[in-house]
């Protein structure tokens, strides 16, 4: 890809590094979320998975401002993990979690859908046959949705990719540290003369998204035909 | 080793569980209609639901008891229950259906008894094949396999005919026989088919409406006129017991019974095997003298031991034949023309042809 500019291939390698930090990062919790909305009965429920669909529809921009609200360099919990050694506030792991939360609801529903669609009866034969709740859940509840962690997986990278209003409100559109292809597309579009690089980045992601959504097809027909399903 | 149930369970507002049974090794059968609460006692016993109030003990050591706080989870408990549906997990070849429960319970693997269980459910040319291609009747051999290798210390099956046709429900039955006769495990097996259950089972454990309405040895019940009317008249039967002797050239062959000699088709045992033959109360004719110019080859002199008068037009009269009990199903009209009543000798006349396959045991 010589023809893209050192500035173009920074923000393409970012983009990658955030989106499957943001994927990989979210998967368990995106697991649990799933869980506990797919099996759980506790009161609350319905106000939890209100919770966990709302970066969906809340405008992007109030997503990213909240962020700052909650993790800015001001914040509590961003002076704590600042501490920590995990600064959030216009850094690249900011950006991460901004990608995360914004598609965490496209995860949690993908694993969610999955986990319904196990047969439980398996379950219950896997306890009669000796196996704890853990083993259980490893052995056979995991493999069987393991086609609906991948579509969750996917679907976060992909989200993860196109990211641009929480993102650049909470980490803002700093070259080689926060600028994505989607920041760095805007930023060009801002400059006189920037269009050719523009559209140079439009093309990778064009790309970029139409691999991911073939893979997943591709992985997804495989581990559908392995669970004999 | 003996498994006793004592419990109470409200399933729903409507309808509520109120059991108690012992079963002891052998095939004991929980026979009743369908919603009498049969399924929901093994799952009850197998640790799938929780019972209101009640014991379940293996000789004495309780897996579940309210009383005390008991409840063990499924995988402590060591029963092996076989659903009504396979159940095999989908992402598993056979193999590792098979092996999966030793893995789980952390049992060494077993190659001596695996290939003992393959050999005597007949599954061999199955175990690297994914359960999704497997036939019903297949599948139903490898659950029950599954089950088996866990080592357990009680199987249940519930209904493991209930989704097979005809023919392979025959496929299944001889492994279940064979099953019986050597794995010496107590077996409570869940029926609504007094065929099989008859063909089975050593004791019969009659439930209606949640309730045990009867339980006893097999061949007194299936025997005993009352019994019958529970068990479903249309299909009660006597089981004897009988020696194989010589196979005419028509196909026929003898079985001899203390109280005579039968002519049965379709009878695979060898000569001089003991089998178990069902006679159905329907297929039985009572005559007062031994009658002449008859098409029947099967003729039994019987002495008429209790006569019970059911809901319908039906008489159901127990038979003793020497040393057998058989049962016959006449109508009142008929009992009351023929002055039936206890003590009165009579001859029992068997359709040779009524008796199928299904009734007779593979010895």
């Amino acid at each position: 890809m010589s023809w893209l500019g050192p500035e173009e291939w920074q923000a393409v390698a970012l983009s990658f590094r955030v989106a499957i930090c943001a994927a990989l990062l979210s998967l368990p919790f995106g697991l649990a979320a799933a869980w506990a909305l797919a099996r759980g009965r506790f009161p609350g429920r319905g106000l939890f998975s209100a919770l966990v669909h709302l970066p969906l529809v809340l405008p992007p921009v109030v997503t990213g401002y909240l962020l700052l609200l909650a993790f800015g360099p001001e914040a509590p919990a961003g002076r704590l993990l600042d501490a920590l050694g995990l600064p959030l506030a216009f850094r690249w792991t900011g950006a991460v979690l901004a990608a995360a939360v914004m598609g965490f609801p496209l995860m949690v529903r993908a694993i969610r859908l999955s986990l319904e669609a196990v047969d439980r009866r398996l379950e219950e034969a896997a306890g009669t046959l000796g196996a704890s709740r853990a083993r259980t859940f490893a052995t056979v509840t995991l493999p069987l949705i393991a086609p609906g962690l991948l579509a969750g997986l996917v679907l976060a990278f992909a989200k993860a990719l196109g990211e641009f209003g929480a993102t650049i409100t909470f980490v803002a559109n700093i070259p080689g540290e926060t600028r994505t292809i989607a920041s760095a597309i805007h930023a060009f579009l801002q400059a006189p003369g920037g269009e050719t690089a523009a559209i140079r980045l439009t093309l990778v992601s064009i790309a970029l998204s139409l691999a991911a959504l073939l893979l997943s097809e591709w992985l997804a027909a495989r581990m559908a035909r392995r669970v004999g399903a | 080793m003996t498994l006793s149930v004592a419990l109470r369970h409200r399933l729903s507002p409507a309808f509520a569980l109120e059991v108690a049974f012992d079963a002891p090794p052998g095939v004991t059968a929980l026979f009743g209609r369908s919603g009498a609460g049969k399924s929901s006692i093994l799952r009850a016993v197998a640790g799938l639901i929780r019972p209101d109030e009640g014991r379940i003990t293996v000789d004495g050591a309780p897996v579940f008891d309210s009383a005390a706080g008991i409840d063990l989870p499924p995988h402590r408990r060591r029963f092996g229950l076989v659903f009504q549906e396979p159940r095999l997990f989908p992402h598993l070849s056979v193999a590792r259906n098979l092996r999966y429960g030793r893995r789980a319970l952390g049992l060494p693997a077993a190659p001596a008894r695996e290939a003992e269980i393959v050999e005597m459910l007949g599954i061999g040319a199955l175990l690297s094949r994914r359960p999704s291609g497997l036939s019903g009747g297949e599948a139903a051999r490898v659950a029950i396999g599954r089950a088996l290798l866990t080592e357990p210390r009680l199987l249940m099956l519930d209904e493991p005919f209930a989704s097979l046709d005809a023919a392979r429900r025959e496929e299944i039955l001889p492994y279940l026989e064979r099953l019986r006769d050597h794995a010496g495990l107590p077996i409570l097996f869940v029926s609504h088919a007094l065929p099989e259950v008859a063909r089975l089972a050593a004791r019969i454990v009659v439930l209606g409406d949640g309730h045990v309405l009867r339980a006893g040895p097999a061949a007194e019940m299936l025997a005993d006129p009352e019994a019958a009317e529970l068990l479903g008249p249309r299909e009660a039967g006597a089981v004897l017991t009988g020696t194989v002797g010589a196979t005419a050239e028509d196909g026929l062959t003898e079985v001899h019974l203390p109280g005579g000699t039968l002519h049965l088709p379709g009878v695979t045992a060898g000569e001089g095997a003991r089998i178990p033959v069902r006679i159905a109360a329907s297929d039985v004719i009572l005559a007062l003298e031994p009658p002449r110019g008859l098409s029947a080859l099967n003729m039994l002199r019987c002495r008429v031991a209790s006569l019970h008068r059911g809901k319908g037009p039906g008489v159901m009269v127990g038979l003793t034949c020497g040393p057998d009990a058989l049962l016959a199903r006449v109508t009142a009209r008929s009992a009351e023309a023929m002055g039936l009543a206890e003590g009165l000798e009579v001859t029992a006349i068997v359709k040779s042809v009524a008796i199928g396959p299904a009734d007779l045991g593979g010895g």
